[in-house]
C-alpha cells in the first residue's frame, strides 16, 4: 500500500470513527449515568435521519432542518424517559434489554406508518455541496468534512460541559453515587432526564448528519446500534473519552480490515471487542468499581 | 400440586398431537416445542444463575450446521451417530465461549456473548463454502417422517424439563441460585463460583444444541439467520413473557410467542407493534410474566 | 426408510391432489399464497409485487380459470430462519393452491426445500437465485422475474463494445452478488476483457470509503457493481462524492438504480445498467400497466411490480386452459409452459427450465430519468446449469 493510499485510508477510518463516536457518546452517557442499557438508541438515530429528511423537504434547507430537529429529538428523549425508561432505574439488565427491544419494534412500526417503506435521499445544503480534492485520484465531499468537524466540536463541548460546569459535576456525581447526590438535595431525577434527553439528541444529530450520506430507509438504525454498543464496551461504559478511543479504534480497524483482510472484515470489529475485553474486562477506560 | 397436574396434562396433550397426522400442527407445535427447549435452557442461566446470555442462538445454530456438515460431507445419517457429534460440538463451543465470556461480569458479560454470537454469524454468513447467507440443506435427515421428528422433539422437551428440574433441586442448583442472589457471598463461603457458572453455561449451551439438532431434523434447512443476536433476543423475550426463574414459565412463554406470531398477522398488518406492546406491558406491569399470573412461586 | 418415506409422501400428495381437484370441481375459491416481506428493508418490494398481482386480478374481474381468487399473505420478514415455518403456514396450514414469492433468496432456498417435496404449484416472483431454475428446478416450479445471470451477463458485452477492457468488480458478497459477478466474468473474459480486481463487500455492509479509495488508486477503464436498495443509493452517492463519477464509468445490473433513483439524485447521472425491464419502455402494455398501477396505488410501477403483474396474467392464461383445475398436474404444467404474454417488459415466455426468456435492455440515467438506449441482449435465456428438466 502506497503512502498516499495509506493516508487516504487513515482519513476514511478517522472520519468513520468520528461519526461512530457521536452515536456512541449518547449511549455511553446514558449507560454510565443512568445505568440503563438502551437498545432503542439506534431508533433515535433513525428518527433523527427521518426528521432531517422530512423537515428539509418542507423547509428546503438541511441546516435549518437540523436546527429544528435537534430540540425535537431532545423532547422525544424526555418523553421516552418519563414514560418508559424512568421505570427501569431499579430493575435488572434483562428488563432493560427487553423494554428497549420492545421500543425498537414500536419505533420501527411508527416509522413505517408515518413515512412508508421507500428509500429517500437528502440533499446537502448548496453552500456545502462542493468537493475537496484529496491527492490526484480522489475527492472528498464538503459535507463529510462538515460532519467530521461537528463531531469534533461535540466532543470538545461535551468535555467542557462535563468537566468544567456545575451541571457536568452533577452528572458525574449522579453517575458515581445517585443516592448520595439525592441526599445532598439535588434532584437526581432531573439530572437523569436531562442526560437521557441529551443522549437521544446526540443520536438524533448523528442521524441527521449522516442522512445525506446514507440516505434514509427503514431499519437504518440497526447496524449503527450494534456498532455503537461495541464502541461503548471497548471504550468502557460511562467514559466519553473511552467512547472516543473506542470509536477511533473501530473506525480505523474496520477501514483497514476491509482493504487488507476482506474475508474477515465483518467479524473483525467483534474480534477486536472480544480481545479488548479479555485483556481489560471493563473496557479500555471503564469504571474502576464493580458498579454496573 | 395442581401445577404439576396441569403440566402433566399439557405434556400429554402435546404428545397426543403426534397421532393426529395433521401436517400443519405437527410442524407448528414441533417448532414451538423447540422454542420451549431453548427458553428453558436459557432460563437456567438467566432466571437461576443470573447470567443474561446473548450467545444462546449460537449454540442452536452450531449444532444445526454440524448436522448439515456431517450428513452432507461425511454421509452420516443415523441419529445414533449424528446426535452425539452435534451435541458435543455445541457443548465444546459453550465451554470455550463460556470460559472466555465469564472472565467478564455484568453487562460486559452480555456484550462478550453478543460478540461471539456475531462472530459465528459472520463466519457462516460470509463463507460461500459453508453455504453463505442462503444457508444449506441437510441432504438426508436423521428421521424422515414428520411424526417421528415430532415425537423426538416431544421426548427431548420432556427429558430436558426433567433434567433441568433435577439439577435445580440438587445442591448444585441451589448454589446457582445463591450465585444469582449474591456471588460474593457464595465465594466467601468457599464455592468455586466461576466453575459453577461455566458448568451451567455448558449445560444450557448443550441443550440449545439439542434444540438446533432437532430443528435441522424437522426442516432439513440451516441458515446463518438462526445464529444472530436477533434470534437470541427472541429467546430472551420468551423467557421474560413466561416468567424467568420458574423453568416451566419460559416454556409457556415460547408457546405463547409462537401462537401470537401465527395469529397476530391475521389481526393486523402492524402485528410487530402488537408484540412490542406486549413486551413493554409485561416488563412494566407483569415483571414475573405468565408464571407470575399462575401464582406458581419460584421453584421448578 | 426410503421406501416408507416415498409411500408417505405419495399418499400425502395424492390426498392433497384429490382435495384440490375436488375444490376445483366445486368451483371453490382459488387460494393464492403470498410469501413476501411486508416489514423490514424489502417491504416496498413486497407491497409492489402484491399490489400488481391484485391489479392484474381485477383486470380479470377477480377470477382466474373461472374461480374467484382468495389472497393469503404471510409476512416473511426476509428472514430465512422463519422461512420454513412460514412456508408451512401457507402450504400445510392454509392449504393454498398456488404459492408465490419470495423476495429474499435465503427465504427462496428454504421454500424450494419444502416445495419440491410437496406437489404445490409455485411461482417465484422475485428471488433471482440460479438454483431455483437450475439445480433445484422442478416441473411445478416457475419463475416470472429473472435469474441473476440474465441481468448481469449482457453487461459484459456492453462494456467491451464501449472499449472498457480493464474493469474492477465490486459487489455484496452473498449469492446474488456472487452469481452476478460469475455471469459477468463469463461474458467479459470471453470477449477479451480483464478483471483487475474483485472487491467483495460483506452483506449488508455499506461503508464503501475504503474500497472506493482502492478503486481510485487502481484507475480501471470501468467499474461493474452489484448493489440494491438503500445500499445502492449510498454506493452511487459515495462514488460520486469520491470524484469517480466523472473519471471512471459505472455499470451494474438494473438493481443499482431501481427504486432509488430519486434518492440518488445527480450522483446517478450517466450510470448504465442492464435489466429485463425499464420504466421508460415504450410499448402499449407498459403504458397501460403503469397508468393502471399509478391509479390503483398512487405509486409508480417498477421491475418488481411487473413480475407480480405477469404472474397473475400467466396464471389467468394457463388456468383458463384447464378450467381452473389446479389439480390437473401435467395439463396445467403444459399450459403454463405454453404461456405467451405481451408483458409490459416485452414478449414473455418460459424456458424449458421454467425461467423467463426475455429481452434485457440497456438503460442510462439522463437528466434524472432512466432512458432506454436499446436491447442489450435479445431473448436472453438462463443457461439453467444443473437442471435436468427438458434435457
Amino acid at each position: 500500500m502506497s503512502l498516499s493510499l495509506f493516508a487516504l485510508q487513515l482519513i476514511n477510518g478517522v472520519e468513520y470513527g468520528l461519526l461512530l463516536f457521536l452515536v456512541a457518546s449518547g449511549l455511553t452517557l446514558v449507560f454510565g449515568v443512568l445505568g440503563v442499557l438502551n437498545f432503542a438508541h439506534g431508533s433515535f438515530y433513525m428518527l433523527g435521519a427521518y426528521l432531517a429528511w422530512w423537515l428539509s423537504e418542507r423547509t428546503g434547507n438541511l441546516l435549518l432542518a437540523i436546527l429544528v430537529g435537534l430540540p425535537a429529538m431532545a423532547l422525544i428523549g424526555l418523553l421516552v424517559e418519563r414514560l418508559a425508561i424512568g421505570r427501569l432505574y431499579l430493575r435488572d439488565h434483562l428488563s432493560q434489554v427487553l423494554l428497549t427491544y420492545g421500543l425498537v419494534l414500536l419505533f420501527n412500526e411508527l416509522q413505517r406508518a408515518l413515512w412508508g417503506n421507500d428509500v429517500h435521499g437528502v440533499a446537502t445544503p448548496k453552500a456545502l455541496s462542493f468537493t475537496i480534492p484529496l491527492g490526484e485520484a480522489q475527492t472528498w465531499p464538503a459535507w463529510r468534512a462538515f460532519t467530521a468537524l461537528c463531531c469534533i466540536a461535540v466532543a470538545v463541548a461535551m468535555r467542557q460541559v462535563i468537566l468544567k460546569t456545575r451541571w457536568g459535576m452533577r452528572v458525574r456525581a449522579g453517575a458515581s453515587n445517585a443516592e448520595m447526590v439525592e441526599a445532598l438535595g439535588i434532584d437526581v431525577r432531573r439530572v437523569f432526564s436531562v442526560v437521557f434527553s441529551a443522549g437521544t439528541a446526540l443520536a438524533g444529530l448523528a442521524g441527521m448528519l449522516a442522512a445525506p450520506l446514507t440516505t434514509v430507509y427503514p431499519g437504518m438504525g440497526e447496524s449503527v446500534l450494534i456498532l455503537s454498543f461495541v464502541v461503548v464496551v471497548i471504550g468502557g461504559i460511562g467514559s466519553i473519552k473511552g467512547a472516543f478511543l473506542g470509536a477511533m479504534l473501530v473506525g480505523i480497524a474496520d477501514t483497514f480490515g476491509k482493504v487488507l483482510l476482506p474475508g474477515f472484515a465483518s467479524a473483525m470489529v467483534y474480534a477486536v471487542m472480544a480481545a479488548v475485553l479479555l485483556w481489560r474486562p471493563r473496557g479500555l477506560l471503564g469504571p474502576a468499581f464493580e458498579g454496573r | 400440586m395442581t401445577r404439576r397436574i396441569l403440566l402433566l396434562a399439557g405434556a400429554l396433550a402435546l404428545g397426543a398431537v403426534a397421532f393426529s397426522g395433521d401436517r400443519f400442527w405437527l410442524q407448528f407445535l414441533g417448532k414451538a416445542m423447540i422454542g420451549c427447549i431453548l427458553a428453558m435452557s436459557l432460563d437456567l442461566l438467566v432466571g437461576f444463575t443470573g447470567l443474561v446470555s446473548l450467545a444462546h442462538s449460537a449454540f442452536f445454530g452450531l449444532a444445526a450446521y454440524a448436522l448439515a456438515g456431517v450428513t452432507n460431507r461425511l454421509g452420516l445419517v443415523n441419529p445414533l451417530l449424528t446426535f452425539p457429534v452435534c451435541l458435543l460440538a455445541a457443548a465444546a463451543a459453550a465451554l470455550i465461549i463460556g470460559w472466555l465470556s465469564l472472565r467478564a461480569t455484568g453487562v460486559y458479560f452480555i456484550m462478550v456473548t453478543l460478540a461471539f454470537t456475531q462472530m459465528l454469524f459472520y463466519l457462516f454468513n460470509d463463507s460461500p463454502a459453508l453455504g453463505g447467507s442462503d444457508g444449506l440443506y441437510v441432504v438426508e435427515r436423521p428421521v424422515d417422517s414428520r411424526a417421528a421428528a415430532y415425537v423426538a422433539i416431544w421426548a427431548a422437551l420432556v427429558l430436558a424439563y426433567l433434567l433441568l428440574a433435577r439439577i435445580l433441586r440438587a445442591p448444585y442448583g441451589r448454589a446457582l441460585e445463591g450465585i444469582r442472589v449474591n456471588e460474593q457471598r457464595m465465594r466467601s463461603l468457599g464455592y468455586p463460583t466461576r466453575r459453577y457458572k461455566l458448568v451451567a453455561f455448558v449445560i444450557a449451551g448443550a441443550l440449545a444444541g439439542v434444540a438446533g439438532y432437532l430443528d435441522a431434523t424437522l426442516y432439513g434447512f440451516v441458515n446463518p439467520a438462526q445464529l444472530g443476536w436477533r434470534q437470541s433476543g427472541l429467546i430472551l423475550v420468551t423467557v421474560l413473557l413466561g416468567g424467568k426463574g420458574t423453568l416451566y414459565g419460559p416454556a409457556l412463554g415460547a408457546l405463547l410467542l409462537a401462537f401470537i406470531e401465527h395469529y397476530g398477522e391475521r389481526v393486523t398488518e402492524h402485528w410487530n407493534a402488537l408484540i412490542a406492546a406486549l413486551v413493554i406491558a409485561v416488563v412494566l406491569f407483569l415483571p414475573r410474566g405468565l408464571a407470575g399470573l399462575v401464582q406458581g412461586g419460584r421453584r421448578a | 426408510m426410503t421406501l416408507s418415506r416415498r409411500a408417505l409422501l405419495g399418499a400425502a400428495a395424492c390426498s392433497s391432489l384429490l382435495t384440490r381437484r375436488l375444490r376445483a370441481a366445486t368451483g371453490a375459491r382459488l387460494k393464492i399464497g403470498l410469501l413476501l416481506p411486508y416489514s423490514g428493508t424489502y417491504a416496498a418490494l413486497g407491497h409492489n409485487i402484491t399490489d400488481a398481482m391484485k391489479l392484474a386480478a381485477t383486470e380479470h374481474r377477480g377470477k382466474l380459470g373461472g374461480r374467484e381468487v382468495e389472497w393469503v399473505a404471510v409476512d416473511d420478514e426476509s428472514d430465512p430462519a422463519k422461512a420454513p415455518a412460514n412456508v408451512n403456514k401457507l402450504i400445510a396450514g392454509e392449504k393454498v393452491d398456488i404459492l408465490t414469492g419470495p423476495v429474499h433468496s435465503g427465504v427462496a432456498m428454504a421454500m424450494m426445500q419444502i416445495v419440491r417435496q410437496e406437489n404445490v404449484l409455485t411461482i417465484v416472483t422475485n428471488a433471482g437465485a440460479q438454483a431455483v431454475t437450475g439445480t433445484l428446478c422442478a416441473p411445478h416450479v416457475f419463475r416470472t422475474s429473472f435469474s441473476n445471470w440474465q441481468v448481469s451477463y449482457p453487461c459484459a458485452d456492453v462494456m467491451l463494445e464501449a472499449g472498457h477492457k480493464r474493469a474492477v468488480l465490486m459487489f455484496w458478497n452473498y449469492s446474488f452478488g456472487q452469481e452476478s459477478m460469475a455471469a459477468f466474468k463469463e461474458g467479459y473474459s470471453k470477449g477479451g476483457g480483464t478483471v483487475v480486481k474483485e472487491i467483495a463487500v460483506p452483506f449488508p455492509n455499506t461503508e464503501f470509503q475504503a474500497n472506493l479509495s482502492e478503486i481510485a488508486a487502481l484507475k480501471p477503464d470501468a467499474v461493474f457493481v452489484f448493489f440494491a436498495g438503500a445500499g445502492a443509493a449510498k454506493f452511487v452517492k459515495d462514488y460520486a462524492d469520491a470524484g469517480l463519477q466523472q473519471k471512471v464509468p459505472l455499470y451494474g445490473s438494473g438493481f443499482l438504480t431501481e427504486g432509488v433513483l430519486a434518492a440518488q439524485g445527480a450522483a446517478a447521472e450517466g450510470i448504465k445498467t442492464t435489466l429485463h425491464y425499464a420504466d421508460a419502455l415504450d410499448n402499449a402494455a407498459n403504458r397501460k400497466f403503469r397508468e393502471s398501477f399509478k391509479k390503483a396505488t398512487g405509486r409508480d410501477a417498477d421491475v418488481y411490480a411487473v413480475a407480480g403483474y405477469d404472474t397473475v396474467n400467466t396464471l389467468a392464461q394457463a388456468l383458463g386452459k384447464v378450467k381452473g383445475d389446479t389439480g390437473a398436474g401435467k395439463e396445467l404444467i403444459a399450459a403454463l409452459e405454453a404461456t405467451r404474454l405481451d408483458s409490459p417488459r416485452g414478449p414473455f415466455r418460459f424456458s424449458k427450465a421454467h425461467n423467463p426468456v426475455q429481452d434485457v435492455y440497456l438503460r442510462q440515467v439522463k437528466g434524472g430519468k432512466e432512458v432506454v438506449l436499446g436491447v442489450a441482449m435479445k431473448e436472453a435465456e438462463d443457461p439453467a446449469a444443473g437442471c435436468k428438466m427438458g434435457k
